[in-house]
């Protein structure tokens, strides 16, 4: 890992001011962009730690949202009563992220910055067309995620916040890399008032909406309206734990549990 | 180079450290507590927990800067004098380790298991809660037999 400056700042203000730096990064759990360091993919002149930004973190009700700060952890969410009652799902997907220590350190804020395309959040916030809050704007959900670790996100730009609107029925279902914990395959499947949104993770570059199975679902909210439903396997990830063809089988399949799994 | 200070197993500590410290750097290489392990330095292997303010964290993963002020329990902090701490006398009774390499990440993991899910652990749950600590020798039957006594005996010993 190459050096850098280190700062820990205890204001908001103060944050922003040296995320104008350049070549500043935001560092929130480290997981994985500690890892990334370490490996020499990344230099970064200074490191601006959050976790002292007390108006991250915590979990609240805002009418028919649910709104988590950025610095939240995964273990936080996973054990959350509000979240427990409001939007169990998303307890759910956090329990389901990586192991108990990495859960205790990573955030969401830091996950969806992240972008990795088997990382489990994406889903969630595209599957619910949440809004992410920033220092400096709101991003839709549906604009967050631009590709392979690529977000809208600019240099200098901090989440603050995800707001969730809460669903009727949401149900998250994942087929895990065994070692990694990672999702091979994720969906995110949620009955809105806007309508059924099916956000798949793992299975692409990015995290992305399933439409056939919207369509399907949309006629009837039951897993039997799958029946026959394919998925083309071109684009899709092919890697040494799965090819395209077995992730677009995945994606049918995690859509099924997930519908299963919303009630 | 900036300076860390905090406590580590109740004792203040500080030291000067670069930004890029790692806790286990600190922890090891300033302090000399090498209890902690370093198994995989990837955040996969669980050797290097330890406790950071009460919660169990993987410190190759943590850095030493970012503790400023915190406190840290380490496998070298659990036991009190020669009485063991009833986690570690669990894994010795019942032979949870070969090695003993990811022993210290285990049992510290352990803990924090308890603090988590409570003193009645079933099997399942336990090897659930320990997907982040991997070891190479026991194939886990004794150090899920180890982490249950353990946790039931943290009760007793509380009471
Ligand atoms: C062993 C292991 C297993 C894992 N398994 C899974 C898994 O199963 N599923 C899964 O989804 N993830 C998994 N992860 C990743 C984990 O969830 C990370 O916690 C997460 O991806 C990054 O969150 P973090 O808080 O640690 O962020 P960091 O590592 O601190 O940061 C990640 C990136 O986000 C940026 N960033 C952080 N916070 C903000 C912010 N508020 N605003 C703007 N940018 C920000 C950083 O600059 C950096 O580029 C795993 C990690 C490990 C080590
Ligand atoms: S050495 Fe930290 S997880 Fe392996
Ligand atoms: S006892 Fe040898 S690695 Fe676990």
């Amino acid at each position: 890992m190459y050096d850098f400056d280190y700062h820990k700042p205890a204001h908001r203000a103060d944050a922003d001011t040296l995320l104008g730096r350049d070549n500043y990064k935001p560092l929130a759990g480290g997981m994985s962009l500690l890892p990334a360091l370490k490996l020499r993919l990344n230099r970064h002149d200074g490191l601006v730690d959050l976790g002292a930004l007390s108006d991250l973190q915590g979990i609240r009700r805002d009418g028919d949202a649910m709104v988590i700060g950025a610095m939240t952890t995964h273990a936080t969410v996973a054990a959350s009563d509000l979240l427990q009652q409001a939007l169990s799902a998303l307890c759910v997907l956090a329990e389901g992220i990586g192991d108990p220590l990495v859960r205790n350190r990573g955030t969401l804020g830091g996950s969806i910055a992240n972008a990795d395309p088997g990382a489990d959040y994406p889903a969630a916030v595209l599957g619910l067309g949440a809004t992410v809050i920033t220092n400096r704007r709101e991003i839709a959900g549906d604009a967050f995620f631009t590709g392979l670790f690529e977000t809208a996100l600019h240099s200098g730009e901090m989440i603050t916040a995800v707001r969730f609107p809460l669903p009727q029925k949401a149900g998250y279902a994942k087929y895990r890399q065994p070692a990694s914990r990672f999702a091979i395959t994720g969906v995110f499947v949620a009955q809105t008032v806007a309508g059924v949104r099916v956000a798949v993770t793992g299975a692409g570059p990015s995290v992305f909406r399933f439409a056939a199975a919207e369509a399907a679902l949309t006629r009837r909210f039951d897993a039997a309206a799958l029946e026959g439903l394919t998925l083309a396997p071109e684009g899709l990830n092919s890697d040494i734990h799965a090819g395209a063809d077995y992730r677009a089988h995945c994606v049918v399949e995690m859509t099924r549990r997930a519908v299963i799994a919303a009630g | 180079m900036p300076t860390v200070a905090m406590t580590v197993n109740g004792k203040a500590v500080a030291g000067t450290v670069e930004g890029r410290t790692l806790l286990v750097q600190f922890l090891r290489e300033h302090l000399k507590l090498t209890g902690t392990h370093v198994g995989c330095d990837t955040s996969q292997c669980g050797c290097c927990t330890v406790h950071l303010n009460g919660t169990g964290v993987k410190s190759c993963t943590v850095l030493a800067l970012a503790c400023a002020g915190a406190s840290v329990v380490t496998i070298e902090g659990l036991a009190d004098g020669d009485t063991l701490h009833p986690m570690q006398e669990a894994f010795r009774e019942h032979h949870g380790l070969q090695c003993g390499f990811c022993t210290p990440g285990m049992i510290m993991s352990a803990v924090d298991m308890v603090r988590r899910k409570g003193n009645d652990l079933d099997a399942q749950t336990i090897r659930k809660q320990l997907e982040g600590n991997i070891c190479r020798c026991t194939g886990y039957h004794n150090i899920v037999l180890a982490v249950q006594a353990g946790a039931a005996a943290m009760k007793t010993a509380k009471a």
